[in-house]
């Protein structure tokens, strides 16, 4: 069984097709792209995945269920998890909290525990504690566990951002243009970091991505789509040299 | 033992301030300031959270309270007092002292239930329009209770007074004065204990940034819900305990300006800091009775004062910080779990 699988997923706001007839299969610890020009309908295609959305057609399926219906913090508990184009941390709370508030799914307490500081309660928060550090220490990020987000540099915050989806423990994790607005030395430690993660937790990670250079040293399947339909599939080396791919970057050489 | 300090001088604070009022150290008048503070206290606390913690901009707290101080007084009058519509008491006096919490707990109850009314539509809706709805359910309830000629309409309803005697006949201590402070106490207490938990922070989540965390997990509509029954439900406590310090509620006491009387203390004491809303509640009613002498033009000085206050100081007294963050040294004087 796929862990993920779309088929003829279509979305269309009012008379625009942003995603039309999209179909994927994705195995378990693959490491995907997603490309393709500005407006191309990539964000709406990680919408629609993690419920932000619902699709006007097709179907989107997680492990084998249907994620039709289901809200964002219902996807997320099935083990989806994402960062966004513009860094959306918590910008008022400090890292470690911004950690531990995307635990909620799996909080497993109720209020009147939360009021009476049952041992449930103590447990279960120590647990997510215990998650927190363990990825604040392995991700390099302990030392600012206490600085608040808006006070890092905006390397730093991707970092974080990446730490917060990481510890829904996810099995699917969408990385929205995690190079965009990084120097060249940050771009470097992204790479070596989703290289990492890969190797090291059981996960799937699809990116949508504009540097080649990130996406080239990544990924070995890049989906190419443009205008909200897919134009090309396959390896780095079949894509460089795909036509419809550079014509939809460059253009047509027929003026 | 140094970590209970705090919670030494909390309790050691309140039988002081119970024997003050017991002999007579205190006058009366100061007894009933403190209890408007402890009151106050809880109303702009409970605000806080959504106000503060949560970035909606909540104005009617007043109706909350409305709901609370009638649902309690009518509980205590029905068990404790003779009333010509309703009848002869239907418990003897000496269960006066579990009939007056159990009354206050079904007024919390009830209030916390009229909070759905804010909660719900909140799902969908946010900001000003969010603002709207609360303003027109604090009017649903001042309508409401106007038209309702059984309770007294627009005269008001009182009777609850006989709840205190009831009690002073068993035991003659300031029963009323214990119950605001043990009220203040559990409110902050609580409140304290939320917004501390993995749970409670789920709260400032949806206001810094509702979509990352609808996406990162958080259930925001149960969030909600928890946040505006919550408030509204400790304001129900407010209104029980108002009703029962005065002896006499009408629906008046609970329109738009007091809701907005709630928001500036909130605002004063700053926007997301429990002990900032304690603060700014005592400063204020300190302030109101201060500045009595002014006369009407009270309502003159209290309104340039808060502009003075958004020029210089926007974040309010505290800003999100609390006390503890400001003078980490408390820190070593209480244990919070």
């Amino acid at each position: 069984m796929s862990l993920l699988e779309i088929k003829g997923l279509t979305r269309r706001f009012g008379g625009l097709i942003a995603v039309n007839d999209f179909n994927i299969e994705l195995g378990e610890r693959e490491l995907v792209a997603l490309i393709g020009p500005n407006g191309a309908g990539k964000t709406t295609v990680f919408n629609l995945i993690s419920g932000f959305y619902q699709p006007s057609e097709g179907s989107i399926r997680l492990k084998g269920k249907d994620t039709k219906g289901l809200r964002p913090h219902q996807v997320t508990g099935l083990g989806v998890a994402r960062t966004f184009q513009g860094i959306r941390l918590w910008s008022e709370m400090h890292v470690l909290d911004n950690i531990r508030i995307a635990q909620h799914y799996r909080l497993g307490y109720s209020l009147v525990d939360c009021f009476l500081r049952t041992k449930n309660y103590m447990l279960r928060e120590k647990a997510i504690d215990d998650i927190a550090w363990e990825l604040l220490e392995a991700m390099g990020l302990k030392d600012c566990a206490y600085e608040l987000p808006r006070n890092l540099p905006y390397g730093v915050q991707r970092r974080v951002e990446i730490a917060r989806a990481m510890s829904v423990k996810p099995s699917l994790l969408l990385l929205d243009e995690p190079a965009a607005g990084l120097n060249s030395a940050d771009v470097e430690g992204l790479i070596k970091l989703v290289r990492w993660i890969h190797d090291t937790f059981p996960v799937t990670i699809w990116m949508i991505e504009h540097q080649m250079k990130v996406v080239m040293s990544l990924c070995s399947r890049i989906k190419v789509v443009d205008f909200g339909t897919t134009i090309a599939d396959g390896n780095p080396e079949e894509i460089q040299k795909n036509h419809a791919v550079i014509k939809a970057y460059l253009g047509d050489d027929t003026i | 033992m140094q970590k209970h300090v705090a919670t030494i001088a909390i309790f050691a604070g309140i039988i002081l301030l119970v024997l003050c009022a017991q002999f007579h150290i205190l006058d009366q008048y100061y007894i009933s300031v403190l209890m408007f503070m402890g009151v106050n206290v809880i109303l702009a606390s409970s605000l806080n959270l959504v106000n503060g913690y949560m970035g909606e901009f909540s104005c009617g707290h007043g109706g909350f309270m409305c709901v609370g101080a009638y649902v309690s007084s009518i509980c205590t009058v029905l068990m404790f007092s003779k009333n010509h519509i309703l009848g002869a008491p239907l418990l003897p006096p000496q269960f006066a002292f579990i009939g007056f919490p159990l009354a206050l707990v079904a007024g919390s109850a009830a209030s916390s239930v009229a909070g759905l009314v804010v909660a719900i539509p909140s799902f969908k809706t946010r900001g000003d329009y969010l603002a709207i709805i609360t303003l027109a359910a604090n009017y649903i309830v001042i309508s409401a209770i106007n038209n309702m000629e059984i309770i007294g309409g627009p005269r008001g309803f009182m009777g609850m007074s006989a709840t205190e005697r009831a009690m002073q006949s068993m035991l003659d201590i300031p029963w009323v004065l214990i119950f605001v402070l043990l009220g203040t106490v559990f409110t902050v207490w609580l409140l304290r204990r939320f917004v501390s938990s993995t749970l409670g922070k789920g709260v400032p989540a949806i206001c810094q940034d509702e979509i990352a965390a609808e996406i990162m997990s958080v259930d925001t509509n149960r969030m909600k819900l928890i946040a505006f029954m919550l408030s509204s439900g400790l304001a129900g406590l407010a209104g029980g305990l108002y009703a029962q310090v005065l002896g006499y509620v009408n629906p008046q006491s609970f329109d738009i300006m007091r809701s907005t009387e709630v928001m500036v203390m909130v605002y004063l004491g700053g926007m997301g800091s429990l002990s900032g809303a304690a603060i700014a509640a005592i400063l204020y009613t300190v302030l109101m009775e201060a500045l009595r002498f002014l006369d009407v033009w009270k309502w003159v000085v209290i309104p340039l004062l808060l502009i003075l206050l958004m020029q210089f100081r926007p974040e309010g007294i505290m800003g999100n910080k609390e006390l503890s963050d400001l003078f980490p040294k408390l820190r070593k004087y209480y244990s919070f779990k």
